[in-house]
């Protein structure tokens, strides 16, 4: 199957096979007006297999979310059809209203406007803490 | 400005400033009578405490100073909804220092991000509890003469005893500690003590599940009390609150210098005949923590005598 070239815009390659939608919806792209396209299971030599998300509009994409959602993601920006910059992720140190804390004896659960921080506090094993309860989950 | 929100806010450094400061004021109360005049410490206690509010506040007036606040959600704005962010912000423009105990894990941490004047957390929910853990650590100081190379037992509800969560983190910064944890299997320290403290650093633990195979190792025991309040499930509470029971019986075989420590209110976790042996310190320890505080109080208002 075959989808055209973007001319300006980013592509989201190496995604982990399955990921697509989370990446998705996690970056919240339904907001985008513009047209998007999610390939998934793309045969790849060094993956197997893998998906990818190509996004045909500038957009200021956040990478503590890829980050934490897999820092294998490849990021590369396309402008006049071209790629002028690949960015490299990592896990972010911080997380700030990515993913909400799921204690219910946080203090998150029940304060309106909080902001959900979580710190990375086991890079090896992709642990983040919440700073107000230190639970990680 | 600087809050205390975790007992490692403090550096070992600080720590043992303030412990110096205690001692001082135990040995020269006159001194410090009135180093915090025409200062206003507000007590938020959305939770009820006797110990943790009368210390702070006791420690307050020895100090010279007022005090003003509420005991529980009950007789503030809390119950008309209003959320932990306001009240601080409203009462940091009344207090030079705010001392609060709320049910939720982290309202203090939260509460030090809106506040123009220090805050102490004086325990959140199951998760820290600082100012006990210098209490703690001031009754282990004057009972051991040292904060360094013992084996402390801690016993009881180690999952949800914020008191121990934070001595563990405490105690952990020092050298030749061990560490010997007595618990029911549901009842164990979280992981990330384990992990981020214990294993991390590597401390030398145990966790075993009676008293009697390790009491004669000790040179401190810190029982806790099953707590009723952090438990969704009656049933659970009730199979687990009576697994702990320090008697005479188990005293025996006890070092004669063993030091028995407890954050009280204690329920029946230390039988009463055990208040008469010189082992047994959590009179003395209630004590020391209103010299603690108030050497703290002194510390985050920048006072010196």
């Amino acid at each position: 199957m075959k989808i055209d070239s973007i001319q300006n815009g980013i592509v989201l390659d190496h995604i982990t096979a399955g990921k697509a939608l989370q990446v998705y919806n996690d970056l919240e792209l339904n907001k985008l007006d513009c047209s998007i396209a999610i390939l998934q299971n793309v045969k790849s030599s060094k993956m197997g297999k893998k998906d990818i998300l190509k996004i045909d509009q500038e957009y200021d994409v956040n990478l503590d979310v890829l980050g934490y959602i897999d820092p294998d993601i490849t990021v590369s920006i396309i402008k006049d059809g071209q790629t002028i910059e690949k960015k490299k992720l990592a896990l972010p140190m911080k997380l700030v209203n990515v993913k909400k804390c799921k204690n219910p004896r946080c203090i998150t659960s029940v304060e309106q406007g909080i902001p959900h921080i979580f710190k990375l506090t086991d890079a090896k094993n992709r642990v983040y803490r919440c700073i107000y309860c230190e639970a990680d989950k | 400005m600087k809050h205390l929100i975790d007992p490692t806010d403090l550096s070992v450094a600080e720590i043992d400033e303030i412990m110096e400061l205690a001692l001082d004021i135990i040995d020269h109360k006159d001194k410090y009578n009135e180093v915090c005049k025409h200062k206003k410490l507000a007590t938020l206690f959305f939770e009820p405490s006797t110990r943790t509010r009368l210390s702070f506040e006791a420690a307050m007036m020895e100090l010279g100073g007022n005090v003003l606040g509420f005991s529980s959600a009950d007789s503030s704005s809390a119950t008309k909804g209003e959320s932990v962010g306001d009240t601080v912000r409203v009462v940091s423009c009344y207090a030079d220092i705010i001392a609060m105990r709320h049910p939720k894990e982290g309202a203090p941490h939260f509460a030090s991000f809106v506040s123009d004047v220090p805050i102490i957390n004086a325990g959140d929910g199951g998760h820290n509890h600082p100012t006990q853990t210098l209490t703690d650590l001031l009754t282990i100081r004057r009972e051991k003469g040292r904060l360094n190379n013992f084996t402390i037992g801690l016993c009881g509800d180690l999952k949800f005893g914020r008191t121990v969560h934070s001595l563990i983190k405490a105690l952990a910064r020092y050298e030749g500690i061990k560490f010997v944890l007595i618990s029911p299997k549901e009842l164990r320290v979280p992981d990330y003590i384990i992990t981020e403290v214990f294993e991390k650093n590597n401390i030398e633990y145990k966790e075993v599940s009676t008293m009697e195979e390790v009491m004669g190792e000790l040179d401190i025991i810190y029982m806790t009390r099953v707590q009723k309040e952090r438990f969704f499930n009656e049933a659970d509470y009730v199979r687990l609150k009576d697994t702990y029971i320090l008697d005479r019986a188990k005293l025996k075989l006890a070092k004669e210098d063993l030091s028995i420590l407890h954050p009280l209110p204690r329920v029946n976790e230390i039988a009463v005949e055990v208040d008469d042996d010189p082992r047994a310190c959590y009179f003395r320890q209630a004590l020391n923590g209103k010299y603690v505080r108030m050497a703290l109080i002194m510390t985050l208002l920048g006072v010196k005598a």
